[in-house]
């Protein structure tokens, strides 16, 4: 993350996304996948690690083959008369300053993290005045003999992160064209380098 | 992936070379831009450094103090911030410190701080 300053002087945190260039590698159509999409590929892949079948599928786009493939539902509101098989896509194409985006991605995996951490709780008590191995506890987690039971969907300690997360109403600060890098406002899920999808 | 944030970071660094070189225990002019309505307008704040928080990043600010009317004023400023119009340094301190917290303990004759020759 870096910050930049906006117009009316404030400082705001800014992450940098490299977003593109994009490769159309498939482009659906209700006829004959019922449904319009249109398939967006980004990032280089080793051919040798690529499958047959992805490649055979990369070929027909005329295209290296890709890292990450994902599908976009609503694309061709964005480009009247619709997007070509192979056509590239750059972050200037779709973004502009000023817009509003989404980014969703993985989130951090942190592991087995208890209640605190993982839902907020406040633990019991203090830590003093006789206070004994409870501080980060949660509590209790229901009735004795009626219900019997423990509830479904109890907030208990286990794994946290890893999860897809998306975060909504980033701003784009600035665009730069010719290293097809976004900088948006605000933070983005998941670690350095990882993947993200934004959508406007 | 670093790179890319250093490639969009150029512009602020280009900026930052840009600022004359003062420290703590310097006396600046700094000249403000205050925007009342539509109109615009340049402020002056001149008093001592006090400090320079977060260096070499773009969210690096400066404390300047000065003593107007026998009551203390400080303010802080980003250094990077499009509203600050130039900064000025008048007159170059010698301290012994980087952050002079201690001049808000003082008046007077014993605020003085040695110029540096």
């Amino acid at each position: 993350m870096t910050s930049l300053y906006g117009a009316d002087g404030r400082n705001v945190a800014c992450t940098v996304i490299e977003a593109g260039p994009c490769v159309v590698t498939q482009v659906k159509d209700v006829e004959t996948d019922g449904y319009t999409a249109v398939q967006l590929a980004f990032g280089e892949r080793k051919e040798k690690n690529t499958p047959k079948a992805l490649k055979g599928h990369f070929d027909k786009a005329n295209t290296t083959p890709k890292k990450e493939v994902v599908e976009f539902r609503n694309f061709r509101a964005e480009f009247e008369g619709g997007v070509q098989l192979g056509q590239e896509i750059n972050v200037g194409d779709v973004f502009a300053e000023g817009d509003f985006v989404d980014a969703i991605g993985t989130s951090k995996g942190k592991g087995f993290q208890g209640v605190v951490k993982r839902h907020g709780f406040g633990g019991v008590g203090q830590q003093t005045h006789g206070q004994h191995n409870r501080l980060r506890a949660p509590g209790s987690i229901g009735g004795a003999s009626y219900p019997a039971r423990v509830f479904k969907g109890m907030r208990m300690a286990g794994r946290m992160g890893g999860n897809r997360v998306k975060t909504i109403n980033l701003q784009v600060m600035k665009v730069v064209p010719e290293k097809n890098l976004l900088v948006v406002s605000g933070s983005i899920p998941g670690a350095k380098n990882s993947t993200v999808i934004l959508e406007k | 992936m670093s790179d890319l944030i250093k490639l969009v970071e150029e512009e602020a660094n280009a900026a930052r070379a840009k600022m004359p070189d003062f420290k703590a225990g310097d006396t600046i002019a700094v000249y403000y831009k205050i925007k009342e309505g539509n109109k615009e307008r340049i402020q002056q704040f001149q008093g001592t450094v006090l400090q320079r928080r977060n260096p070499n990043t773009n969210g690096e600010t400066f404390t300047v103090r000065k003593v107007s009317n026998g009551i203390g004023i400080e303010r802080i400023f980003p250094l990077l911030s499009p509203n600050i119009d130039k900064v000025e340094v008048i007159r170059k301190g010698k301290v012994r410190r980087a952050r002079l917290f201690y001049l808000r303990g003082r008046q007077g004759k014993a605020a003085r701080i040695r110029e540096k020759k």
